[in-house]
């Protein structure tokens, strides 16, 4: 079977971009959007194709999934040893990706012909949605950590792109500007892994890193630094690049504001794909993590349910529905990196890895639909802030509905997709790690509570009164809703152990009801009870728990005073106590040195010019004085 | 005739015929058709270069001529080029020519203002060909002199300071040089015989250890000074905020390239024993350029001195590359100067057509700019991205390349200084970002600004053309770096061989 | 050979003669006065040249030649430098030297 034709996916949506970019003013907007989707179609054709053929045909040999290299060319020599490869990779979880991918980014063109329709700069969105298409497809088939950092850096930039898509609006040229520096600091970190990890191992390619019997895993982890040893500190390091990417925190507070980007965005960008590439990241290199590297899986793990519980407890304060969502995503991102951390290698033990990368896979479909469902909510009400909203579940129907599913899954109710992801997670965990897991059980909670404290306040609820009456979205806008939501509904029954896992073998899974799917299932039941409570119908409960918690609310209202803290490092650290006396410094100091030679010779010039003053009389009774001098030395003292 | 002659020889024929010239059309016109040449020349060169090699011509140096010059020194006019000068021609003509459309509509002694920017730019190509180390001095001087006038008469702000700031600090450089220069020289023959001036004559004996100690630290500060190694780099910001654009563009594009080049040719090449005992203390001045550039670039309102301060970070790379002495960060250095030069110059002459419509370069006062002149605009993001170094355009391989390379090396020292520079690539995006941000994007500041235009045909064709340069550098940078890689090859064999 | 007056006495006549030119030379501000000066320096020289001749080789004659050469050197400077200070009072209204100075720039 050959697998070259896969090039095409990522590359049409290159050529796409190219295409639109250069001659997209000069196109009608309606033409570009339908080549944008067009083109993002047959990709999607594509990728269902080559996923049906990998994982039913020709993927497995002899009961083991094969990682394929489907094409690959060289494309830089650093040294000797090291060579950059651009290429095509395909394992399940590339394949996976690359479903998730493009079934998003479709849904999400097809949405924007409706949502975008009449904004200025509409032919620029779709130049740039191409654009982060093609780097999100590279950076899940790239056959090397070098080529995912190419592409890593590629999404930054689209991100960058899309979320100041409004760029007369100074607020979301701020958002942009953060999220790409906070993530390039990230990135940071990730260069440096892979500097050292490329130092150590002496290969970018991810076939031998992750080989189990391969030479990078057998050689160990190198000479221990600070108690670790070398290649755990590699993949810290390489970790820190994925938890900027991937929102973790502390360097989750890009997210957030990430929101001022048009709805679209931050369903295809900021809650199905690229916030999950540091998911992706660790999953790839899973098998050097658990066998080399153990601490810093230790480390995942802990991050991603710090994180989680993190998000989940600011997520219940918020009152911007786009925010609520995004910090939503940072806790379920959060999951996901939990089931990384608490898996173990091989077989039944690789749980962990099949139920977070099973996790990724629903979450991408019921966030997406929570975000374009919420797009459709704004679109209808001109509104971020749910107090402004209520009672729209009788003018928003299809809305409604889809939304209401989607929250019920992301809730951890039986029968949806959530529910067998999340469970796996849970299962994972408990077996592991018993601290992390009653976390993320708390977490499950809040995660009910607060999406039903969403779903309840906008579509349940005192009507408020609007200035212009809301109506259902166009047709464009409710198919991707309704497709979605169906996929939200039936993902669980994928037999995703059978299809991903982390040594390509696939194994059985069972849920597991006690001590883990009961207790999780009662904890979301009570969070919704308790959101019906509080906010069904109008009441005064919210406010007065607002109020017993005082001080603790304020803080998660403010996020913890994060944002605060970095804009105190940045403008007052940064500008203040290092840029400007490096300015001061280098204006006064070093060229103060330069300019103090100049000085100096000047002066020492002006000083001894009066020697020559011209003056011949001047001249002359120095010349008199001086031989007379002379005469008298010679005459009265030598002689 | 033979072709690399003729690279000196073509410019002072287009200076010869702006002589002749009656108005201002057909100064303009003279050059552009001398440098369209000269860009052809380049793009021939490029091929005859590769086709010899590919031939199986594997010497150092292609295309060798040697005359004799002034007899009782020994000096000769030698010309010889390998891949790295072959790729400093290439980026000099694409920048030069870039340079003529930019300086479009320059009609203040125009004819004056053409010559002298073509004797400069005859002086590069010159400095670049030179095999024989005094000829390589003399178009060194060829090249800075002129420098004097174009921004002392051309300039803007505070032009006469900042015209005598660089021409003298640069020719303190010089001074360092010439006496590094023949300390060279009179080592050239420890054995007896003939001195020589001629760089792969030098090459083939090994300089005494005690005079390397003197002249390598000689050298590779006379040519720093050009390089911006700090702390000689205080010329840079204010030579280029007062220099009209073209100047700027070849400034920063070309000569502080010189100052790399020649540290790495010269320096070195020559003097490897020297090199590897002192490096570190360059390795340090380097880091500290690189990062501190950066950190200066930050707090700047003028759009020049911004550019200015990111090309004491970016031209810091350059140096610490060479200093790093293997052939990676060899490599990357060649390829951060081409990429440099390319997107400064980008840089520059965008902030000269930027700065030609709203009469200011202070950022606060603009603001909205991408909505009024989209094409200028756009073109300024893909400069920045370039500068902080995304993938696909030239900047990220010729860093990526570099911090490889410089991280290969055993020891702990090498790979600390590796990491502090790495860092200087979040530093970049704050600057490059903070000014994309205020210049271009937010609302509109001023509404007279609304009726300014965007960019006229001549326009395009400068910034096109780099633009053009730095993706392709950028997509396909495989074939740059085998040609470089390829000449880098002797040098690395004399540097090795003393370890 | 003069009977009664040793070489001394003109040798002491010429040195004061010459002193009292540079001195007027140094500090005279006058470019009439010090032009005169400079004949006062030139005609003590003239002086000893005569006297040393009388003196000391009486049957030469160069000292004269000397003299005779001197003072049509003398002569013509006279005429040059008068003329240049004509030149300078036209100029300037004045023949003080100060006044002259921006003449170096």
């Amino acid at each position: 079977m050959d697998f070259t034709y896969t090039l095409l996916i990522p590359l049409l949506p290159l050529c796409l971009f190219i295409l639109i970019g250069l001659t997209g003013h000069k196109m009608k907007p309606a033409i570009s959007g339908l080549i944008g989707t067009t083109g993002m179609f047959i990709s999607a054709f594509l990728s269902y194709y080559t996923a049906y053929q990998y994982f039913f045909n020709v993927g497995k040999i002899d009961g083991v999934y094969q990682k394929i290299i489907a094409f690959n060319t060289t494309w830089l020599n650093i040294s000797d040893k090291l060579y950059i490869d651009l290429g095509v990779l395909l394992d399940p979880i590339s394949v996976m990706m690359l479903i998730v991918i493009t079934t998003v980014s479709l849904m999400v063109h097809i949405y924007s012909n409706g949502y975008m329709k009449g904004e200025k700069g509409f032919q620029r969105f779709f130049a740039s949605l191409s654009l982060f298409s093609f780097s999100m497809l590279g950076l899940v088939m790239a056959t090397n950590i070098f080529q995912m950092y190419i592409c890593w850096e590629l999404v930054g930039v689209s991100s960058y792109l899309l979320i100041s898509f409004y760029y007369e609006k100074p607020s979301a040229v701020a958002a942009g500007k953060k999220a790409f520096i906070v993530t390039r600091f990230a990135d940071l970190g990730f260069l440096i892994g892979i500097l050292i990890l490329s130092f150590t191992t002496g290969t970018f390619d991810f076939i031998t890193l992750t080989d189990p019997n391969g030479p990078a895993i057998a050689q160990g982890g190198g000479i221990a630094f600070l108690g670790l040893s070398t290649m755990t500190w590699s993949l810290i390091f390489v970790f820190m690049g994925g938890a900027g990417k991937s929102a973790m925190f502390p360097l989750h507070i890009w997210l957030p504001d990430a929101m001022e980007g048009p709805t679209p965005v931050s369903a295809l960008i900021h809650a199905a794909t690229m916030v999950v590439a540091g998911v992706y990241l660790v999953a790839r290199l899973f098998p050097i993590y658990a066998i080399s590297a153990p601490e810093g899986l230790e480390v995942v793990g802990y991050v991603g349910a710090f994180s989680s519980l993190f998000a989940a407890v600011i997520a219940c304060t918020q009152f911007d529905i786009k925010r609520v969502l995004a910090y939503s995503t940072m806790s379920q991102i959060g999951y996901m990196m939990v089931g990384l951390g608490v898996s173990g290698y091989g077989g039944h033990e690789g749980l962990g890895y099949m139920a977070s990368m099973f996790h990724l896979f629903t979450h991408a479909m019921f966030k997406a639909l929570l975000f374009l469902g919420a797009g459709a909510i704004i679109h209808a009400v001109h509104s971020n802030v749910m107090n402004e909203m209520g009672g729209l579940r009788k003018k928003l129907p299809i809305t409604h509905i889809t939304f209401l599913i989607a929250c019920i899954t992301i809730a951890g109710i039986p029968g949806f997709s959530a529910f067998f992801s999340k469970d796996e997670i849970l299962t994972a965990a408990y077996h592991h790690n018993k601290l992390i897991f009653f976390t993320q059980l708390f977490v499950a909670g809040l995660t009910a509570f607060y999406m039903f404290r969403l779903y309840f306040r906008v579509f349940w609820n005192k009507t408020p009164h609007y200035h212009h009456e809301p109506h259902e979205a166009s047709l464009s806008m409710t198919i991707p809703l309704i497709f979605l939501a169906i996929a939200s509904i039936f993902a669980g029954y994928i037999p995703f152990s059978e299809l991903v896992s982390s040594d390509g073998i696939p194994f059985e899974t069972e849920i597991e009801w006690w001590p883990v799917a009961i207790p999780s299932i009662l904890v979301g039941i009570f969070g919704i009870g308790l959101a019906a409570i509080m906010y069904m119908k109008e009441t005064t409960i919210p406010d007065k728990m607002s109020n017993g918690f005082n001080f603790f609310y304020k803080w998660a209202f403010n996020k913890f005073y994060l944002d605060e803290l970095y804009l105190f490092v940045t403008k007052k650290i940064i500008f203040n106590f290092i840029s400007r006396p490096v300015a001061w410094f280098d204006r006064h100091i070093v060229d103060g040195a330069m300019n103090g030679i100049a000085w100096v010779t000047n002066t020492t010039s002006s000083g001894i010019k009066g020697l020559q003053s011209g003056q011949l009389q001047r001249y002359g009774f120095v010349f008199v004085t001086g031989a007379l001098l002379l005469v008298l030395l010679f005459v009265y003292i030598l002689g | 005739m033979d072709i690399l002659t003729l690279f000196v020889l073509v410019p002072i024929l287009t200076i010869i015929g702006l002589l002749f010239t009656k108005d201002f059309k057909q100064v303009r016109l003279v050059s552009m058709l001398g440098m369209g040449i000269q860009l052809i020349q380049a793009g021939v060169l490029v091929f005859l270069y590769l086709a010899e090699r590919k031939a199986g011509n594997m010497a150092q140096m292609l295309f060798t001529q040697d005359y004799m010059w002034f007899e009782s020194l020994n000096i000769h006019y030698a010309i010889g080029v390998d891949g790295i000068s072959v790729a400093m021609i290439a980026l000099t003509s694409v920048v030069v020519f870039a340079g003529i459309f930019a300086s479009w509509e320059v009609s203040y002694l125009s004819k004056e203002f053409f010559i002298s920017l073509i004797l400069l730019s005859s002086g590069v190509f010159g400095f670049f060909i030179s095999l024989d180390l005094f000829t390589m001095f003399l178009f060194y001087e060829v090249a800075v002199i002129p420098m004097y006038l174009l921004i002392g008469l051309w300039g803007s702000g505070p032009k006469e300071y900042s015209a005598m700031k660089l021409t003298l600090m640069l020719m303190g450089g010089s001074a360092f040089l010439l006496v590094g220069i023949l300390g060279i020289y009179i080592n050239s023959s420890p054995a007896g015989g003939a001195l020589t001036f001629n760089i792969l004559e030098i090459a083939k004996i090994t300089i005494p250890i005690e005079a390397q100690r003197i002249f390598f630290p000689l050298t590779f500060v006379g040519f720093g000074v050009l390089g911006a190694l700090f702390p000689f780099h205080t010329w840079s910001p204010d030579g280029h905020a007062s220099a009209p654009t073209a100047v700027s563009m070849l400034h920063a594009g070309v000569l502080m390239k010189l100052g790399g080049y020649g540290c790495f040719r010269v320096a070195m090449f020559l003097m490897p024993e020297a090199a590897n005992e002192l490096g570190w203390i360059f390795i340090i001045l380097t880091s500290i350029s690189v990062v501190y550039g950066a950190f200066g670039a930050i707090v700047q309102k003028d759009l020049k001195y911004i550019n200015a301060y990111s090309s004491v970070s970016h031209c810091g790379l350059v140096l610490f590359a060479v200093l790093m002495a293997n052939k990676t960060a060899m490599d990357g250095a060649v390829m951060q100067m081409i990429s440099h030069g390319l997107m400064t110059a980008l840089f520059f002459a965008l902030i000269g057509m930027i700065y030609g419509r709203t009469h200011t370069r202070m950022i606060n006062e603009m603001g909205g700019l991408m909505k009024v002149m989209p094409f200028l605009g756009v073109c300024y993001v893909i400069g920045g991205l370039a500068s902080l170094g995304l993938p696909g355009l030239s900047g990220f391989v010729a860093e990526m390349t570099i911090f490889f390379g410089a991280f290969q090396h055993v020891d702990t020292f090498h790979r600390v200084v590796t990491i502090i520079a790495c860092s200087s690539i979040v530093i970049t995006a704050v600057y490059i970002l903070r000014v994309v941000g205020i210049l271009l994007l937010g609302p509109i500041k001023n509404d007279h600004y609304l009726e300014l235009g965007d960019a006229k045909w001549f326009e395009k064709v400068s910034t096109v053309s780099l633009i053009l340069a730095v993706a392709g550098i950028g997509l396909a940078p495989l074939w740059l770096s085998d040609m470089i890689g390829d000449s880098l090859n002797p040098i690395i064999d004399k540097i090795t061989s003393i370890l | 050979m003069i009977a009664g007056i040793p070489l001394e006495y003109f040798l002491i006549v010429s040195t004061i003669m010459f002193f009292v030119g540079i001195y007027g030379f140094i500090t005279r501000k006058n470019l009439i006065t010090i032009l005169m000066s400079i004949e006062l320096i030139l005609n003590s020289v003239n002086i000893n040249f005569v006297a040393f001749n009388k003196y000391l080789y009486p049957d030469n004659l160069h000292g004269h030649f000397f003299t005779l050469f001197i003072i049509a050197v003398a002569a013509s400077e006279a005429a040059v430098a008068i003329a240049i200070i004509i030149n300078i009072y036209r100029h300037y209204s004045s023949i003080d030297v100060e006044n002259v100075e921006k003449m170096k720039y």
